[in-house]
């Protein structure tokens, strides 16, 4: 079966930084990965350019099979991508039904044109309640953004992706910010998205809550893969406490 | 009534025309041009130009429309690489580009402009009330492109273009249509004066004008096509309403659009609604 996801000798250098440096695996179809890692590691760069957010210097990105490496964000939208930002970035002139609305009508605000001859947005819009629904957030639609808190607007990322029927969804610290009540209800939407058959790449560092939904774990480091596998196979790996912990974790421990 | 009054709503219905077609761009997609008076004078003087050569009135009101539709176009290009007060600072540059090379080009009359437009076979009358009808299919289309998916897009566009893009709103695609249908109308208003003045000069269409068009869009509201209406209305009949406005008309018109910018960034459009729902919560 084709891999929803494919990264090939992926990397990106920012000045003197290499902030990805040759990144390679591929994610199967309906698979929930978490990508984890130190502060600076490389997930949410290696999340943007997947995304086409940034372009790599070099290396490949299928998704489904098809190559998305010279596409722009939108095109990889139309192949199936979503992505949710670590810092919220709603639509701030809309309401929360209108963000997700927007979404919604991703087949026809692809083409402008298209878009000034198209009117009704009824069918959208029920769309949009529904989704908005399916991650907890029934009776904020009609609120401004602005209005909204915080572990509401993480929300609101997440519906808005999920309203342009993704195949691949790319979650950047879906639950930064949140109280550990709010966290363990985003980590259970989050599962509940992947078991509707919704492949996800999970950039996360609040581990207790990724180990409770991955059934794989990809750990970075300095830019590189240091660990791929089952998650308590991954946390037990000496490289892997070292890029966490420092040098020497594993003698001081014993 | 007199022909003072056709003349006051023939200019008034051209920057209506205007003031609703920057609002198309800065209102609507959030690209902030000082320039578009260069779009202005460019279907202007496309229009004279062929109108002197004899082409009938609707192909020469065409030309001004698709000359400063692709010159439009053009700068829109720009604002795929610039943003905010990066564009803001290249699109006044377009702005005295425009009378800087009009000025020299002999074949467009050069600082004295194009003086042998022909009549548009309409008295002073019916030449406002075209341009009227024009000024008002520019709202209604507004109106409905507001409305429309297109609109939803550009205030997506307008908010965040690199979250747009992330929902597969194509922001490029956006912004260059945004461009080339608010600088077209632009041109289309530079016809209508060609033909109300019939005669033009490289000066009617300077930095000044692009800066009282900005502060029609400010004052009336951005984004609103009704505010931005009431804006260009009332900044039309203020020096005529009061002849010592005219005279002090650049202080006037950068005082209210300080005040506005300060006390009501909404413009008039914000103002209504805050009324409205004030009458409402009562």
């Amino acid at each position: 079966m084709t891999p929803a996801l494919e990264i090939d000798a992926v990397a990106v250098r920012f000045g003197g930084v290499q902030a990805v440096a040759g990144v390679s695996f591929s994610v199967a179809s309906g698979e929930l990965v978490g990508l984890i890692g130190p502060n600076g590691a490389g997930k949410t760069t290696l999340l943007r350019i997947i995304a086409g957010v940034l372009a790599a210097d070099v290396g490949r990105i299928k998704i489904s099979g098809q190559d998305v490496t010279r596409l722009p964000t939108e095109l990889r939208v139309r192949q199936g991508l979503a992505i949710t930002h670590q810092i919220v970035r709603p639509f701030r002139s809309m309401t929360a039904l209108e963000n997700v609305t927007l979404a919604a009508g991703h087949g026809i605000t692809a083409h402008p044109l298209r878009a000034l001859l198209r009117y009704s947005r009824t069918a959208e819009r029920t769309r949009a309640r529904a989704v908005l629904a399916s991650v907890g957030l029934a009776g904020t639609e009609d609120k401004a953004v602005t209005a909204l808190p915080l572990g509401q607007l993480k929300r609101l990322e997440v519906a808005r992706a999920l309203a342009v029927d993704p195949t691949l969804l790319l979650l950047d610290e879906p639950l930064a910010g949140l109280n550990r009540r709010e966290a363990a209800a985003q980590i259970d939407v989050i599962g509940a998205i992947n078991r509707r058959g919704v492949t996800t790449v999970l950039v996360e560092h609040n581990l207790a809550e990724v180990v409770r939904v991955c059934r794989r774990l990809i750990v970075l480091d300095q830019g590189r893969v240091i660990a791929d596998g089952a998650p308590a196979d991954v946390i037990a790996e000496t490289a892997v406490r070292e890029a966490y912990i420092g040098k020497g974790a594993n003698n001081a421990a014993a | 009534m007199s022909a003072y009054v056709y003349s006051v709503l023939a200019i008034m219905g051209i920057n209506i025309i205007l003031a609703v077609s920057l609002n198309i761009i800065s209102g609507f997609c959030g690209q902030f041009s000082l320039g578009h008076a260069a779009f202005y004078g460019s279907g202007a003087y496309a229009t004279a130009y062929f109108a002197a050569a004899g082409t009938p009135v609707p192909l020469a009101l065409l030309s001004g429309i698709v000359v400063a539709g692709l010159l439009g176009l053009v700068v829109g290009f720009a604002s795929l690489r610039l943003r905010d007060d990066f564009l803001a600072v290249t699109t006044i540059g377009v702005s005295f580009l425009f009378v800087g090379f009009v000025r020299k080009q002999a074949w467009l009359g050069a600082e004295m402009g194009i003086s042998r437009i022909p009549p548009s076979g309409l008295g002073g009358k019916d030449n406002a009330l075209l341009i009227l009808a024009c000024a008002l299919a520019t709202i209604a289309f507004s109106l409905y492109m507001n409305r429309s998916w297109m609109g939803f897009g550009f205030r997506a566009v307008g908010d965040d273009e690199n979250t747009a893009r992330t929902i597969g709103v194509p922001a490029s695609q956006y912004k260059l249509v945004a461009f080339t249908i608010g600088t077209a109308i632009a041109g289309l208003a530079g016809g209508l004066y060609a033909y109300f003045t019939q005669f033009i000069v490289p000066d009617s269409f300077g930095f000044i004008v692009s800066v009282t068009l900005m502060a029609m869009v400010v004052i009336g509201g951005t984004g609103s096509t009704l505010g931005v209406v009431a804006g260009a209305i009332i900044l039309t009949l203020l020096p005529e309403l009061f002849r010592f406005v005219d005279n002090y008309r650049l202080l006037i018109f950068g005082g209210l659009l300080v005040l506005v910018v300060r006390f009501a960034p909404g413009g008039l459009a914000g103002l209504g609604r805050s009324t409205v729902q004030m009458v409402r919560g009562r």
